[in-house]
Order: structure tokens, then C-alpha cells, then sequence
């Protein structure tokens, strides 16, 4: 090699080589681009987040918690029907799916190793992904129209039906993730199946199960479309949990879609309350066990 | 409820062949091999003609052995040539593996554990097993570990459970050491502390058999020294059987030893030579056992 | 050491051995856990059968007035007692595709920077936010849609983009107001885009480090590696992404409700107002005219069960054939 041939080659790996130099210019045009698009994702939740404290926390006192939404048209009036309901009705839904979806969870986990297991983790998936509006539905078919009366009992079977699947994964994932040598330990002290799986795995996971129900729970908490023909809505305080009953969601929308302008800022305040309180419930659940909920290898 | 009955007979250990003058003490021998003479010789756990699979892999072909009451039995053999397998078949372990299946028998005190109407947990219940990596339940107490067992059979009451407690975390030399943080979580010990705690909850439950599946491959030398003394104690009261890929070890602790290898055949695990471990270390009748043990090969 | 209850040695293994049978009844307990989880497990495949079978009988009525034209026909007049759901089904495509396509540009760009680029002092604290993004409910969104964006599109961004992308494409050509497709397919892009990015992000880190490797020792830039290699392993993975995020678009409720304007039509300029599947539902169900308006109403939830149903089948086997069946993500 003579020296020039040398000093060309050398060339190639220094900014002295046009083509060289595009690629990475190329490259560092894509990087920032990436670098934009991240970016990017934190202005819509700057934006929605500003808007929500600016508009909806002047109208946040106690009346708001205290009295029941007014006649339309009337100033004044609050929204304690509203936050009743959905506690009762997340309550009661979360109390209704737990068990079906940590029972599927566990069948997954122990039972799941084959065809039928397979299938039935599809069907989950699926499940997931299916529009909450064609629950409610579903549940107003089965339960509203047969009894003829819209109840917050309906509306809990809903919210419940939308638990299900996101809980049961979460479960079978962080059976998944105990130890395999913890189920040993278990059967070489003679432990049957379903001692094992209650007095060891389950607990073991409980954490990771336990941060699942929370996400979930936050998720239902701000579904208004499963509760519309279920439990439709109630501008009163109701208990009856074979009444129609109010959620915040629903009555957001309703104030929402309203002429009034305290309506409108009471959906603003509403809004207000129920993000801090699905966001604190997530990041909550987050801090428990970090990471873990996403499951990677 | 039928008795089993008690055989009494001596093991199938084949008189050692003629001492060659030239071959030398490769190991120093234990003196534990004195302790079977004077206790009763009774066989605990036949092993007779056990094949594994893992799915359609042969995995351990063809194994028979006896092991004593009240002796301590060790397994040796180069890695993967199926010495745990073994292990795992004589307390039903090994079926927990999906697609995984057991041949032959093993006889309990002469009862077959692959009978029929043979329930595997109470197998399990009387052939305890300790592990490889101590595995203490993450979600309980130091006490709650050794108690587990006695829970899952829903044995005794609350002052016997407590009286049982102390009693196996003193068997495996570990009372003195977490007497005053029984209710800490076992998580906190050390990996030598982890192991004894899991000792301590395999005799918890007074198996007549303890299974270890090299229990101190994930331990430091003191650790490991204070589980080998740990075994020459337990041998008193129960039959151990150890897979160990420690010449040293097995040579230490065991009065009778057998050397498991992959044969190219059918590349499953068959055993070589069983034999008293004096004889085995000292005068192995394989040339395949002799080149093991002098490392030659494994 | 002979301790009290405890005999030492060959009495005590006596004693052991004549307390345990091996044999023993079946084990009641494993039973009756295995079909308690089993009957768990039939629930939720019950549910599924259940809202199919649900829907259609009572959609019945509605498919034997209208026949397979209820998917074409693009009248829909309740007293009448005509119902075509054309109009509703373009409007859905038309929201749902076009927010797909921002959001898989963005969010898969934004997967790429979180495991290719970015350091974890930076990927975290984005995950977050996206995160959060998806834990703020719909009707929140709509709210935010109509009062913030809708109204900042009526006054500014609406003019802008019709007074020079209008100019010359008719598509664009309209009269900006607060609610209508356009504002319906910003707030939908904005709610997709976790869905996409999160399961793109998964897939991506699935990706064997190997594949990178082999192209970085050849001397190519961390974008000739993400192009040639990271994104064509990925490729089907990601398009299952994209493809969830359209299933949560066409099945998205109030969001869109709020915002899209709810009138029955074929849109022609990206400022009109709409329907889509969803929205219908919402908006007339609790008003129905008639048995048939309800069993109608109640057959567009049937054709959008069935539409997100395929859609999701079509995604999930996307997803696992690259991620092996793991669990992608969390939240939906």
C-alpha cells in the first residue's frame, strides 16, 4: 500500500469524506427528529393538565362535594351524587371482577400450558381492546332492559366486565414472575397444588397483583360510556344500588354538553378531581413495585 | 390404613474387588461409614431400575441403588449427566415438569411411591428435599419458613408449632444465630444462614428422608462446612441422600457413594458404580469412575 | 439432644413412617381449586360469547328490516323508520385512520428514541408522561377537546390551514368550527398515541441485541441500524401496534362524541361536523324514537364489536408473533 492509498483510507473514517459525512448527518437528523417526537408527547398533557387546574380549580369548594347538582339553569349546586355513585359503583365493580379476574389470572398461570390456556389468553386480550360503549350495552341487554329499570347495580357489572381482562393478565404475569424454586420449595414439603399456589405464589405476587387492580380501578374510575345505559346517570343522591345512580364521568358529560356556564365549570372542576385522583392512584400504584408491571425479557 | 412393611436386609453393595497394591488413597476418607454398622440395617429408599424423560428426551436411564436408613448417600457425576433427575424422581419431584415422566419404582420402606392411589404430596411429605440455591418464602417470617410445612399438614397447635420451630432451627445450628429475629424475614439472612433456614424447614416436618440437590453449590467455604458438619448430625435421625459435584464433599460426609454418567449410547445418565465410599474413592472397579474421580475428565 | 415429643433415631423413624400413608384419597382441595379458577376462566369466555350473542339478538329486528344495506345506506331517519349506518361507518374510518397515522408516526418515533436513544434519565420520566397520557379519562379529553382545542381551532388554526392548504384542496377548504372531524382527529390521535407507542416500545426492546450488532459491526450509524435492521425485525410487531391503536379509535366513545359535531352526512371538508359508530350510540340511545331506532342503534354496536373485534385478532397476532405471547403492556 502506498502511502497515498493509506491517507485515502483513512479518509473514510474522518468528516473529510462526503458521503461519510451525509450518513451522519443523516443520523443526526433522525436523532433530533426522534428527540422532537418525545418531546412532542409532553405538550398535549402540559396543555390539558394547565387547563384543567385554570379552569376547574376556582370552581372547586365545598359546595361542590357537599350539595347535589341543581336544577338546570340555577346557579349553584354541587356534584356529591356524582362522587357517591362512582365510589359505590368502582366499589362495587372492582369488588364484583377481582375475583373472576384473579380466578382467570390464576387458571392462566397453572392451567393455561396448552391449547385451551392459549385460546382462552386471546380471548383476554381481545377482550381488552373491546369498545367499553358496546359493554354497556351488552350489560343493558342483559340486565337493564329484563329487570326494566336503569341500575347502579348494571353499571357495576360494566365497570366490571372492563376490569377483567386487564386485571386477569396483570395476575397471570406476576404468577409468571415468582420463582419457580418458591413452588419447589412448596411441593417438596409436600404442599398440595392449591396450598402452593394460596400460601406461596399468590402471595409472592400479591404486590405486582395488587398494583393491576389499582391501574385498573383508576382506569373504570373514568369510564362514563359503560355506565350510560346501565346505571344512566341520577341529578339526586341515591344508594340504591337498584336505582339509577350519578358517576362523575357521566355527569361531566352531561354538564358538559349543557348550555350553562356553571355547569360547564363544575365539569371543569369535576375533571380536575378525578384526574389528580386517577393519576395519583396510578403513580401510587407505580411506587409499589416500579417497573415490574411492565413485563419484559 | 395398611402398615408398610419394614425390610430388613443388607444393601446391594457387591464386595468391593481385590485391592490392587500399586493404587493409592485418592481422598481421605470419612469415618462416617461406622455409624450404619451399629444402627439397624434397614433399607429406607430402593431405587429400582428408574428411567426420566423430559418429553420424548431420555434423560436418566436404567438407575437401581438401596440406600440405609440413617446413612448418608451421595451422587456424583460430571454437570447434566442427570445425578438431581435421580434425586428429584425418588420424591415425585420430578413430575412437576411439564411432559416429564418417571419409569421404574421406588420403594419407600417398601412401599412404591409410583403405586397406585399413591398420593405425591405425602411422598413429599416423608421425603424432604433442600435445594440447590437456598429458597426461603420471600413472603414470611424466619419462624413462618420453618413452619410452613407443619402449616401446609395443619400439624399441631400454636405451642407445639413454636416448640417445633426451635427445635429444627436448633437441628440446623441455626437457633442461636436468629433466636431474636424469628419474626424478621428470612430474605434478611445470609446464603449460608438461607440454607440451614431451609434445612430447618425441611425437618420441621420430620421426614424420614432428606433430599439435598447440591446444597452448597451457591455457598462459601464456612457456610459450607457448617452444612457438611450439619449432615453428619442429621444422619441420626434421618437418611440423606446428596447430589454434589464436590469430590471432596461427597468423600467427606458420605458412607456409600455412586457415580452417575452420560453415556454416549443414548447419551442418558446411568449409574456406574455404587459403592461404599471408602471403596469407591479408594478402589473404583470402573475405569470410567477412576477417571472421574482422578480428574481426568468432568 | 433429645428434645421433649421428639424420640431420636430408629424409634422415631418408626413412628414417621406409620403416621404417613403414602396412599390416600385424591386430593379434594386440588379439585375444587381447579374448578373454581376453571369456572373464573369460563366467565370470561362466557362474556365474549355473551356480548356477541347479546347484541345480535337484539339487533335482530334491525338486521331483518334492513338487510346487509344497513352497512351501505347512508339515510338514517329514525321517525321514518329508515336506517342505514354508511354515514357512521365512513365517519369512524375517516377519524380513526387519519389519527392512526399521526399517532404511529409520532409514537413509533417516540418508541425508537425511548430504546435506541435516549439514556434512562431521560426514557423514564417520557414513559411517565406517557403513560399518564393514557390514564386520563375520555371524557376529559372531550371536555379539553371542545373548550380548549375546539375553539382554538375555530379562531386560529382553522383559518390558517384554510386560508392556504384550502386555497387549493378542496379537503380543506370549510368553515372552521369548534366541533367537527378535524377536532375529532387531533383529540383521538392524542389518546392512541400510548397505545402505539407502548406496545411499539415492547416490541422494539424485543429485538434481539444481535440484529443491532451485526449491523453496527459493518460501520453503519445508529440510524442506518435502526433502518436496516431494529425496524424490519420489528416491522409486523409495530404494525400490530398501530393496528390497537385504530381498534381503541373506532371504539372510542366520548371523547368524540364531544367533539365531533354529531350530524348524520357524508363529511366533505375536514371542518364538518359527523358521526361516527360510537357517537351515535352515545347520542341517541337514551332517546330512542322506536323499537326499531333502538334495535338499529343496538346493530351498529354489533357491526363495531364485530369491526374492533377482527381488528383486535388481526393486531394481537401481529404483536405476539414478534413478542412470543408475552405480555406486551399494562395499560390498554
Amino acid at each position: 500500500m502506498t502511502p497515498d492509498n493509506a491517507a485515502a483510507s483513512v479518509d473514510r473514517f474522518t468528516a473529510a469524506d462526503p458521503l461519510y459525512r451525509r450518513r451522519k448527518a443523516i443520523d443526526r437528523a433522525m436523532t433530533a427528529v426522534m428527540f422532537a417526537a418525545a418531546g412532542a408527547t409532553v405538550v398535549p398533557l402540559a396543555l390539558i393538565l394547565f387547563y384543567l387546574f385554570r379552569n376547574g380549580l376556582g370552581a372547586i369548594n365545598l359546595d361542590l362535594f357537599l350539595l347535589d347538582p341543581s336544577a338546570p339553569g340555577r346557579g349553584g349546586g354541587g356534584v356529591r351524587s356524582a362522587l357517591v355513585g362512582s365510589a359505590i359503583m368502582v366499589g362495587l365493580g372492582t369488588a364484583i371482577g377481582t375475583p373472576v379476574a384473579i380466578g382467570c389470572g390464576v387458571f392462566l398461570a397453572e392451567f393455561g400450558r396448552n391449547r385451551a390456556g392459549t385460546v382462552l389468553r386471546f380471548l383476554v386480550d381481545v377482550l381488552a381492546g373491546i369498545p367499553s360503549i358496546t359493554v354497556g350495552l351488552f350489560v343493558y341487554g342483559l340486565i337493564v332492559l329484563p329487570a326494566r329499570q336503569f341500575t347502579a347495580f348494571a353499571g357495576a357489572v360494566a365497570l366490571a366486565i372492563i376490569l377483567i381482562p386487564i386485571l386477569a393478565r396483570i395476575t397471570e404475569e406476576m404468577m409468571l414472575l415468582v420463582p419457580r424454586s418458591l413452588r419447589e420449595a412448596a411441593y417438596a414439603l409436600g404442599a398440595p397444588h392449591w396450598m402452593t399456589v394460596l400460601r406461596i405464589v399468590l402471595p409472592t405476587a400479591m404486590p405486582g397483583i395488587m398494583t393491576g387492580l389499582m391501574l385498573a380501578l383508576a382506569r373504570i374510575a373514568g369510564e362514563a360510556a359503560p355506565l350510560m345505559f346501565t346505571a344512566l346517570g341520577n341529578q339526586f343522591l341515591s344508594t340504591d344500588l337498584f336505582h339509577a345512580m350519578d358517576a362523575l364521568p357521566l355527569r361531566i358529560f352531561y354538564f358538559a354538553t349543557g348550555p350553562y356556564e356553571n355547569w360547564h365549570q363544575q365539569a371543569w372542576a369535576m375533571s380536575l378531581v378525578l384526574v389528580l385522583f386517577i393519576l395519583g392512584v396510578s403513580l401510587l400504584a407505580r411506587t409499589i413495585v416500579g417497573s415490574k408491571v411492565t413485563v419484559r425479557q | 390404613m395398611e402398615r408398610p412393611e419394614l425390610i430388613v436386609q443388607e444393601p446391594i453393595v457387591q464386595a468391593p474387588a481385590a485391592p490392587e497394591p500399586q493404587r493409592r488413597d485418592f481422598f481421605q476418607v470419612g469415618t462416617a461409614s461406622g455409624r450404619v454398622e451399629r444402627a439397624e440395617r434397614r433399607v429406607s429408599v430402593a431405587v429400582e431400575d428408574v428411567s426420566a424423560w423430559y418429553g420424548s428426551k431420555l434423560a436418566v436411564a436404567g438407575v437401581s441403588f438401596e440406600v440405609l436408613a440413617h446413612s448418608v448417600t451421595a451422587l456424583i457425576g460430571p454437570s447434566g449427566c442427570g445425578k438431581s433427575t435421580v434425586l428429584r424422581c425418588i420424591n415425585r419431584m420430578h413430575e412437576i415438569n411439564v411432559g416429564a415422566r418417571v419409569e421404574g419404582t421406588v420403594r419407600l420402606e417398601g412401599a412404591d411411591v409410583y403405586g397406585p392411589n399413591v398420593d405425591a404430596t405425602r411422598v413429599r411429605q416423608r421425603v424432604g428435599m433442600v435445594f440447590q440455591k437456598p429458597n426461603p418464602f420471600p413472603t414470611m417470617s424466619i419462624a413462618e419458613n420453618v413452619a410452613a410445612g407443619l402449616r401446609f399438614m395443619k400439624i399441631g397447635t400454636k405451642s407445639e408449632e413454636r416448640d417445633r420451630v426451635e427445635e429444627a432451627l436448633r437441628a440446623a445450628a441455626l437457633w442461636d444465630e436468629v433466636k431474636d429475629d424469628l419474626n424478621k424475614s428470612g430474605m434478611a439472612l445470609s446464603g449460608g444462614q438461607q440454607q440451614r433456614l431451609c434445612i430447618a424447614r425441611t425437618i420441621a416436618v420430620e421426614p424420614e428422608v432428606v433430599l439435598m440437590d447440591e446444597p452448597c453449590s451457591a455457598l462459601d467455604p464456612v457456610a459450607t462446612l457448617k452444612i457438611e458438619d450439619l449432615m453428619a448430625e442429621l444422619a441420626q435421625r434421618y437418611t440423606i441422600v446428596i447430589v454434589t459435584h464436590n469430590l471432596q464433599q461427597a468423600a467427606r460426609v458420605a458412607d456409600y457413594t455412586g457415580f452417575i454418567l452420560l453415556e454416549q449410547s443414548d447419551s442418558a445418565g446411568h449409574l456406574i458404580e455404587y459403592s461404599p465410599t471408602s471403596d469407591l474413592f479408594t478402589h473404583p472397579r470402573d475405569k470410567r469412575t477412576e477417571d472421574f474421580i482422578t480428574g481426568r475428565f468432568g | 439432644m433429645a428434645r421433649k415429643g421428639t424420640p431420636v433415631g430408629v424409634e422415631a423413624q418408626r413412628a414417621r413412617i406409620e403416621r404417613t400413608p403414602l396412599t390416600g384419597g385424591a386430593n379434594l382441595g386440588n379439585l375444587v381449586f381447579a374448578g373454581l379458577m376453571s369456572v373464573a376462566a369460563a366467565v370470561v369466555g362466557l362474556l365474549i360469547f355473551g356480548l356477541f350473542w347479546e347484541l345480535t339478538s337484539r339487533s335482530l329486528p334491525s338486521i331483518q328490516a334492513s338487510g346487509f344495506g344497513f352497512l351501505w345506506g347512508t339515510t338514517w331517519d329514525p321517525p321514518k323508520g329508515i336506517f342505514g349506518a354508511g354515514t357512521f361507518i365512513v365517519g369512524t374510518l375517516i377519524t380513526a385512520v387519519a389519527a392512526l397515522v399521526a399517532a404511529s408516526v409520532v409514537g413509533v418515533l417516540v418508541a425508537l428514541f425511548l430504546v435506541e436513544v435516549a439514556p434512562p434519565a431521560i426514557a423514564r420520566p417520557i414513559s411517565y408522561v406517557v403513560e399518564l397520557l393514557a390514564a386520563i379519562p375520555s371524557v376529559v379529553y372531550g371536555l379539553w377537546g371542545v373548550y380548549v382545542l375546539g375553539v382554538f381551532i375555530r379562531d386560529h388554526l382553522g383559518p390558517w390551514i384554510d386560508g392556504s392548504l384550502g386555497a387549493f384542496i378542496p379537503f380543506f377548504d370549510g368553515e372552521p368550527r369548534i366541533t367537527g372531524i378535524f377536532s375529532a382527529c387531533i383529540v383521538l390521535s392524542i389518546m392512541i398515541l400510548p397505545t402505539v407507542m407502548a406496545v411499539s416500545r415492547d416490541v422494539i426492546a424485543a429485538v434481539p441485541g444481535s440484529q443491532r450488532e451485526g449491523v453496527l459491526a459493518l460501520g453503519a450509524t445508529r440510524w442506518e441500524m435502526i433502518r436496516t435492521s431494529v425496524l424490519p425485525y420489528a416491522r409486523s410487531g409495530v404494525m400490530g401496534a398501530a393496528i390497537l391503536g385504530l381498534a381503541r379509535a373506532v371504539g372510542e366513545t366520548l371523547a368524540v362524541t364531544l367533539v365531533i359535531g354529531n350530524r348524520v352526512g357524508i363529511p366533505h371538508t375536514i371542518f364538518d361536523p359527523a358521526y361516527t359508530m360510537a357517537s351515535v350510540i352515545a347520542n341517541q340511545f337514551t332517546e330512542v324514537e322506536n323499537e326499531m331506532h333502538r334495535s338499529a342503534l343496538l346493530e351498529v354496536a354489533l357491526v363495531l364489536l364485530v369491526m374492533t373485534f377482527l381488528i383486535n385478532v388481526v393486531a394481537r397476532l401481529l404483536v405476539w408473533r414478534v413478542t412470543n405471547g408475552q405480555r406486551v403492556t399494562v395499560q390498554e
